[in-house]
């Protein structure tokens, strides 16, 4: 009866080996199925309930976001008494982000603040000397959900959206109020002046969801793949750019064999590090699944680490690295690593093979440290990303939102080209106002009449 | 010893003959309970003091509805009507709307011959000076002239005469509209109930002598060339005539001159009135004032009825003092010579808060005292009148100890103006609009039927043969809809040649009738000539299958949009509910709430100031009540 809804429901601030998406309602299972691919082809749908199944997260594009195992629980015995569904999949903010989104994509909505606790006691799943508390949750968590969207929306955001939203409300007031006084005022050829307004909500909206990733790079950190052969030392240099034995480092090859992330600061700047299986070829069946998913994390990287060891020549690999690297249009550095030793490659060797910043290097030593975080500040602090006022759109639900605004836009300008009159129009041009209203934390109220009685003379 | 005043014992009171209080007595008569209708003035029931029209964007969707129920107005009018129209007739159907314009006397003659003679009600002239109120309950009320009436329930349908006072200039009248007496009384009595009163105030122009027009100068305004008429009852054949005509003509920048340059004596600009007005139906110097870009205004001249010469100057509502007045008239292109025959007036009077009312349109704090029309804050006829009707049955139902007739939002335009008055606090006289409804694709003037006659008929006001001639319709919709959408339609030269004609894309395989349809340069109604098989129907049921079919997608989404609203106007809140005791409520929520005390969830998101954390934390009390009622059994 309730929409499903969706959140991650283990905690981001910390660190977690995994991390848990939860889908809760009716339509929990559906959901799931549309983004899970399992190795066996078997549906949830089809599951029994309380079971737990291997599998893929595919995103809105059909690529692979995450393996994970998934745990479909039906009602009525389920923490909310709704189908629920769990995706445990990779504990880092990234990943979960990604599948959270994968799963809104497919019907879900972001869930409210407490509302899978909500959701439970209303359908008599807690107890009542838990219902108190859970008040208590909702009242913080929406005390903190105000003062966190006044912060976010602040400037040019919510001046933008405000914008959008008062231009709406102009041409839904102009057509109201023509339909309600036909004999004082006309709507000569309408949709084509609406249509060209309605055109450029669109690519701002568009913008500010392109903007979205931009703010994801502030939020989150610049997604980094460190890439190398095995053994080329890029465990090391994560490590010494997190300060901390994250990962585990021995001279074995192909020992790294998951993705870790870490969260570093490097001259102020913020980088996701997403340490990877060493790239090498390999038969494998653990070690391969490493090795595409680092080329996987390529794909959504801002910028990529590639590690070569100065001390040994380049072999098939990394002719074969560097091939791919040219051909993902990820920025990327190249650091000449461990030149302490005796360097067998020298940097105007690797400069006519790659075309980018290359770097003398040392993971033990630090040495050329301060040239790496020179070039980074260079390129991503500059411009852009370090503006104050830049337009930044973290939040899943105001994605949401924004996503659900643009809906109701674009059946504005398809209601336009099928020719329907203008009261069609109006329908979904005030759904796109409530949508942005609702980022902003605005009721509708009045707003409507209020704008016709203020702008057009009505009446008898 | 006897008394010496009369003492009477009635079923229902109806305070007031105007449009709500006829819809009121005439609901509670026709549902067989004896009914008595008070009127200052039994020489103007159902009088129209302003406007000569019935209908109107959305109030004709509004006289529909109250049809459905089982109402009088849309027979009223289909009976008196001397010109009518199809407004937005070439927008879509949900904003399509009747109005009529009526002989206004004609109009008040005829609904004063059905009261007279429905049974079990009488029409009484007096005026009622208090009301009767025992133990937070109604029991009847008294006249001015000492006579007591002991009823189980009453509706107040006071319109505008409670402590009116008409304005033009320095001249002011302690009388209602036309000079008729005024209700002085009544307001004391209702304070003295703690019933809070507050002061509005409308308008109207003023009229003048046809004789003097020069329409040479003025465009003419015909009626449409096929009538359809409001009631559902009503056959469209019967009622072609021949119509007459109204005038447009302009304001100009002499008339607006003058306006500026005497301003200053306009009651409203000089302080004189202090009642809030509606912004809707301005008078013509504050659409001046307002909007100082414009450089002329519309005039429609409308005649009053066949029986008159007056013409009323729709748009040009004022309370300026006569002299300015006639300068204004006399510089409109067509009226240099008009003879001026009533002046424009401001009106003031007192109503009430109606969020003092249920949705029932009960008082919350009086029982089986119910309110309906102008005193609620509402303006028009129409809005009056769909209020008479559920008050007038409520009414009913009360003295009958059953369940209120209560309609919502997703089903109905009486639903809006009624969940608008006693849930949002209106700050001027309240008109219906087309924006005001969420869902109006599915409230159109065309189904009302399908939507309210089923209600009509469980309260008893619908018979058994209109309500299955109701039933009938929607079936042979339904089918004629199936029919449309299984009736394939392959490439044949005539449907190509049909195509053509209307400049639609050709078929590149076969199709259904129904696809055809949704073309939007196609219709029903242009598909006849391929589909051999199409059975003779009424043209209702033609106009609803094109609507239903084309607007399948808009209709279907908005349904799934009334089904997550009625979810919350399902979910009821126990009268009893001490708000003090919800734990975490917003102050100004706890305020407005225990104020309100709103009838459902779902009114309770509605009122200003209510968040949707409030509603969270209010769901989670009821529901911790609810389980603990439920171990305490």
């Amino acid at each position: 009866m309730e929409d499903t809804i969706a959140a991650i429901s283990t905690n981001l601030s910390g660190p977690a080996g995994i991390g848990i998406i939860r889908v809760s309602g009716e339509d929990a299972i559906a959901i799931a199925d549309r983004i899970f691919l399992s190795p066996y082809g078997r549906k949830l749908k089809e599951a029994a309930s309380h079971t737990i199944h291997y599998g893929k997260v595919l995103d809105a594009d059909g690529r692979v976001c995450d393996e994970c195992l998934v745990s479909v629980m039906r009602a009525p015995h389920t923490y909310t008494r709704e189908n629920v569904v769990e995706f445990n999949c990779h504990g880092g903010i990234l990943v979960q982000k990604k599948v959270l989104a994968s799963v809104i994509a497919a019907g879900a909505r972001p869930a409210q603040p407490g509302e899978f606790t909500r959701r439970a006691f209303l359908n008599g799943r807690i107890d009542l000397s838990q219902a108190e508390a859970v008040m208590d949750l909702i009242n913080a968590k929406n005390s903190w959900a105000v003062s966190a969207s006044v912060l976010q929306l602040s400037g040019r955001l919510s001046r933008e959206l405000e914008e959008i939203r008062d231009g709406i409300l102009d041409h839904t007031a102009r057509i109201e109020a023509a339909l309600d006084d036909p004999e004082h005022m006309e709507l000569v050829n309408y949709g084509s002046i609406l249509e060209k307004d309605v055109e450029r909500w669109e690519s701002q909206l568009n913008a500010l969801l392109e903007h979205a990733d931009e703010g994801r790079i502030l939020k989150e950190g610049i997604r980094t793949v460190i890439l190398g052969r095995t053994n080329a030392g890029k465990s090391s240099l994560m490590n010494l750019l997190s300060g901390a034995d994250r990962a585990i480092v021995t001279d074995v090859a192909g020992t790294t064999r998951d993705i870790l992330e870490e969260n570093v600061t490097v001259n102020g700047l913020s980088l996701l590090l997403m340490d990877t299986a060493g790239i090498r070829r390999t038969d494998d069946i653990v070690e391969k699944i490493g090795v595409e998913k680092a080329w996987g994390a390529v794909e959504d990287a801002d910028l990529i680490l590639y590690v070569i060891d100065s001390s040994q020549t380049l072999e098939e690999e990394d002719y074969s690295i560097i091939r791919r690297l040219k051909e993902s249009g990820v920025f990327y550095i190249t650091l000449l690593n461990k030149n302490d030793l005796n360097a067998r490659l020298k940097k105007e060797d690797i400069k006519l093979l790659l075309p980018s910043p290359v770097i003398s290097f040392s993971a033990r030593t630090g040495d050329g440290m301060d040239e790496l975080k020179r070039i980074l500040t260079e390129k991503f602090a500059s411009g852009a990303l370090q503006s104050n006022d830049q337009v930044i759109i973290t939040n899943e639900r105001h994605k949401y939102l924004l996503r659900e605004a643009q809906k109701s836009l674009n059946n504005v300008e398809k209601s336009i080209r099928d020719g329907l009159s203008e009261d069609f129009f109006t329908i979904d041009l005030m759904g796109a106002y409530t949508s942005l209203g609702m980022i902003l934390g605005k009721e509708i109220e009045d707003d409507l009449a209020d704008r016709i009685f203020s702008k057009f003379c009505m009446g008898k | 010893m006897g008394s010496h005043f009369i003492e009477e014992y009635w079923d229902v009171i109806v305070v007031g003959a105007g449009h709500a209080g006829c819809e009121a007595a005439l609901a509670s008569a026709r549902l067989g309970l004896e009914t008595i209708c008070f009127t200052v003035s039994c020489d103007s029931i159902a009088m129209m003091p302003c406007n000569p029209n019935v209908g109107g964007t959305s109030k004709g969707h509004l006289v529909r509805e109250l049809d459905a129920l089982g109402g009088e107005m849309g027979k009223n009018i289909d009976a008196t009507f001397i010109q009518s129209k199809m407004l937005n007739a070439s927008k879509g159907p949900a904003v399509h709307s009747l109005r009529a314009q009526a002989d206004k006397q004609e109009y008040s003659r005829r609904m004063r011959r059905v009261l007279e003679n429905t049974d079990h009600l009488l029409v009484r002239q007096a005026e009622v000076s208090q009301l009767l109120i025992e133990h937070g309950r109604i029991i009847g009320v008294r006249t001015l002239s000492g006579g007591t009436y002991y009823a189980k329930a009453v509706v107040l349908a006071t319109g505008v005469y409670l402590k009116s006072r008409c304005i033009f200039g320095e001249t002011s009248y302690h009388t209602g509209p036309n000079g008729l007496m005024a209700a002085n009384h009544l307001t004391d009595s209702l304070l003295a109930a703690d019933i809070s009163v507050r002061r509005f105030k409308t308008g109207t122009p003023a009229r003048v002598d046809r004789r003097s027009i020069d329409f040479s100068k003025m465009t003419e305004q015909f009626g449409d060339e096929r009538i359809v008429p409001f009631s559902f009852t009503t056959d469209p054949d019967k009622i072609q005539k021949k119509q007459v005509s109204c005038w447009l003509t302009y304001t100009n920048t002499e008339t607006h001159k003058i306006i500026r340059d005497n301003i200053d004596r306009s009651p409203l600009y000089s302080g004189r009135i202090h009642a809030t007005g509606p912004r809707y139906c301005p008078s013509i110097e504050d659409k001046v004032m307002k909007f100082a870009d414009k450089d002329r205004h519309q005039i429609f001249i409308e005649p009053e009825g066949l029986y008159t010469n007056e013409m009323y100057l729709s748009g040009f509502s004022s309370s300026m003092p006569e002299d300015v007045q006639y300068a204004m008239i006399h510089s409109v292109a067509g009226l240099e010579h008009a003879k001026i025959v009533r002046n424009a007036y401001a009106i003031e009077y007192d109503c009430i808060d109606a969020t003092q009312l249920k949705e029932s349109l009960e008082f919350k704090s009086v029982a089986g005292l119910f309110a309906a029309g102008q005193i609620n804050g509402s303006s028009g006829y129409e809005e009056a009148a769909a209020q008479g009707i559920i008050a007038g049955i409520n009414a009913a139902q009360y003295a009958k100890g059953k369940m209120p007739l209560i309609i919502s939002r997703s089903e109905a335009y009486i639903g809006v103006l009624i969940d608008d008055l006693v849930t949002k606090q209106t700050t001027e006289p309240y008109r219906m609009m087309t924006s005001r409804a969420e869902y109006r694709l599915l409230l159109r003037q065309d189904n009302a039927d399908e939507r309210l006659t089923h209600y009509g008929h469980a309260v008893g006001l619908i018979s058994d043969t209109r309500m299955n001639q109701t039933r009938h319709k929607q079936e042979e919709i339904n089918q004629e809809i199936e029919r449309m959408a299984h009736t394939h339609v392959g490439t044949k030269p005539e449907v190509e040649s049909l195509l053509q004609r209307f400049g639609s894309q050709r078929l590149e395989n076969g199709t259904t009738l129904a696809e055809l349809i949704r073309r939007p340069e196609l219709s029903y109604e242009k598909l006849a000539s391929i589909d051999p098989q199409r059975p003779v129907l009424p043209a209702a049921v033609q106009e609803e299958v094109n609507i239903r079919i084309k607007y399948e997608g808009y209709i279907r989404r908005q349904q799934i949009q009334v089904r997550h609203f009625e979810k919350l106007e399902k979910r009821l809140i126990p009268a009893d509910i001490r708000y003090d005791d919800v734990y975490g409520l917003r102050i100004e929520a706890l305020q407005k709430l225990s104020a309100m005390r709103p009838r459902s969830i779902g009114q309770a998101s509605r009122i200003s100031g209510v968040s949707p954390a409030d509603i969270s934390v209010l769901l989670v009390y009821l529901e911790k009540q609810s389980r603990s009622r439920k171990t305490d059994v």
